[in-house]
């Protein structure tokens, strides 16, 4: 699962990657024509709208391809960089920056491209930005209010405008191809003559074609975080899904068994798995089995993974979800910690014993109640919280 | 030779979603630009002024979250392979040229300045809104960050806002 950073490729191995991913960087801008001012501003005066044509093809790609690997489970979403959203200081620094762009013809990365090239006013606007970022830094106790002021935290836009991120995906995708036919139109009234690159129209007409069919799919890969954890909070569902059940007795007999293929996977808050755990248990939360740590945990090969949690409707959402997301060997343990509390840890002898079967039950029961604590306490100092990844570090 | 042709918008478009998507994939973030000039700002400030750098809290943070190495960066590494990936498709395209690029309309000392300040409006801008166009704008958009498409949505629409005011310096 996706990022490769920092488990399959270190984090100096990193900035060879960042080299390489620079080069092809700045090949395809200087391609694309992003070395040349001209070509930049012209979107802003109607007559070359490349830069909107680059930009939004690049975006919407890689934008459904960012739908596509969550929902497919190959990219962990909750640890990549999310552009945190500073509502003011997004604004007024995006205008400030629209400002910047209409002067100087360039915005900095294109103009790392066009001063690669030997363009003097790429560089002498490399130049500019560094002294707008000097005087940033050296007036910032005076932007610091504005700067961090209206946090929205790590908000995805789907959320904000309140709809499916399928339903935004497809609109977004729309959108750009409906711009792309619009300002073919407006650039050709401008230049007041049909571009040549747009000449084999019937061309365009199957791309828009293609670009609205991969728009559709963007419903058909919701983000399964959002529909796996709306689709439990149906009761009758989770109680009826089809899931293996492990008795108190079979979880404290493979306990006591020293059993190496048993996992209790915790999904209670972690203040209470650090008061209280069965040995051989792991801390997980719910919103947390989609991602990449508890992919490294569930899919150690032939292990028997026992939901654990108060309650058994609480382990049932849990597994259901385990369930779906194709963990395998997962069960709940019936009752949950309270029923296995009541038949196990505190078990009491009852005043009468009918079989004989109920007898075997009881002295078992009474061994583990007296040999499970000592389990427990002796597995206290192994509870470490596992070290859960932390979201990367972005942007500019 | 005559220099070749640029790309098809589309095609040069789809390669650098494919790149973006890559990115992501990989590091776990997108890409970026203006971020190397701030190590750059935060280099320069450090040699010429150690002392002022522990003062002021802008440097200080930074310094501290690079280790007091502020070029080891990961957009600095990738803001150099840009000059070589510009520079190579240059050189195979036939673009290579050492010139000041202006309208006709205007003089060479206009475009100097008008550069100038635009970089800066960039510069101080990119700071405010934690991103470039690379970095907010379309790596926000590709991961669907409120705050990446606000900012896209202001850098164009302020673009716009002002296109009429300095139409002189280009059309």
């Amino acid at each position: 699962m996706g990022p490769l950073v920092p488990d399959v490729i270190g984090n100096e191995l990193n900035f060879v990657v960042a080299l390489f991913i620079g080069i092809a960087f700045g090949f395809i801008l200087e391609q694309a024509g992003f070395s040349t001012s001209k070509k930049l501003v012209g979107l802003f005066y109607g007559y070359d709208f490349t830069v909107l044509r680059v930009f939004f093809t690049a975006g919407v790609t890689a934008m459904l391809g960012v739908v596509a690997l969550g929902h497919f489970g190959l990219l962990d979403i909750s640890i990549i960089y999310i552009n945190p959203t500073f509502l003011w200081s997004a604004l007024i620094g995006g205008i400030i920056m629209g400002l910047g762009f209409v002067v100087g013809g360039f915005c900095p990365g294109t103009s790392f491209c066009a001063a690669a090239i030997g363009k003097i006013d790429a560089m002498v606007f490399i130049v500019g930005s560094f002294l707008g970022v000097l005087i940033f830094a050296e007036g910032y106790p005076l932007f610091e209010n504005i700067y961090k002021a209206e946090y929205w935290g790590y908000a995805r836009i789907f959320d904000t405008v309140g709809m499916s991120q399928g339903l935004f995906a497809f609109l977004l995708v729309m959108v750009a191809v409906g711009a792309f036919w619009i300002t073919t139109l407006i650039e050709n009234k401008i230049n007041g003559k049909p571009n040549p690159e747009f000449s084999p129209m019937r061309l365009y007409v199957i791309l828009t074609g293609i670009a609205a069919i991969l728009a559709f799919s963007a419903f058909f890969m919701p983000d399964l975080k959002e529909k796996y954890l709306k689709e439990v909070e149906d009761v009758s569902f989770v109680k009826s899904y089809n899931l293996k059940e492990t008795t108190s007795d079979e979880l404290a007999f493979r306990i006591i068994d020293d059993e190496n293929n048993l996992q209790i996977i915790d999904v209670r808050s972690l203040e209470e798995y650090k008061k209280f755990s069965l040995p051989k248990s792991q801390s997980i939360s719910i919103k947390d089995l989609f991602g990449k740590d508890a992919k490294k945990i569930l899919t150690v090969n032939r292990k028997m993974n026992v939901f654990l949690a108060d309650d058994e409707l609480m382990e049932r959402k849990a597994a259901v979800i385990a369930d779906k997301l194709g963990y395998e060997g997962i069960s709940v343990l019936k009752g949950g910690l309270d029923a296995f509390k009541k038949e196990i840890l505190n078990f009491k002898k009852p005043a009468e014993i009918k079989t004989r079967w109920e007898e075997d039950e009881i002295r078992f029961r009474l061994k583990a109640s007296k040999l499970l604590p000592q389990l427990i306490e002796q597995n206290k100092h192994k509870i470490v919280p596992r070290k859960k990844s932390k979201r990367i570090l972005g942007g500019c | 030779m005559k220099p070749a042709k640029y790309m098809n918008p589309y095609l040069a478009g789809f390669f650098l979603g494919l790149l973006l998507l890559a990115t992501i994939y990989i590091t776990g973030r997108g890409l970026g630009a203006s971020g190397a000039v701030k190590s750059a700002v935060v280099a320069t400030v450090q040699t010429v002024s150690p002392e002022h750098t522990q003062q002021a809290k802008f440097y200080d943070e930074y310094l501290k979250e690079h280790q007091n190495n502020p070029l080891k960066n990961w957009l600095v590494f990738e803001m150099i392979g840009v000059l070589i990936g510009a520079f190579i498709s240059g050189l195979i395209s036939n673009h290579l040229t050492f010139k000041l690029e202006r309208s006709d309309k205007i003089k060479n000392q206009t475009r100097v300045v008008a550069a100038l300040f635009g970089g800066l409006f960039f510069g101080f801008g990119a700071q405010l809104g934690r991103g470039c166009t690379s970095g907010a704008a379309l790596s926000g958009m590709a991961v669907l960050s409120t705050g990446g498409i606000f900012t896209m949505l202001a850098i164009f629409g302020g673009a716009y806002m002002f296109a009429f005011f300095f139409r002189k310096l280009w059309i």
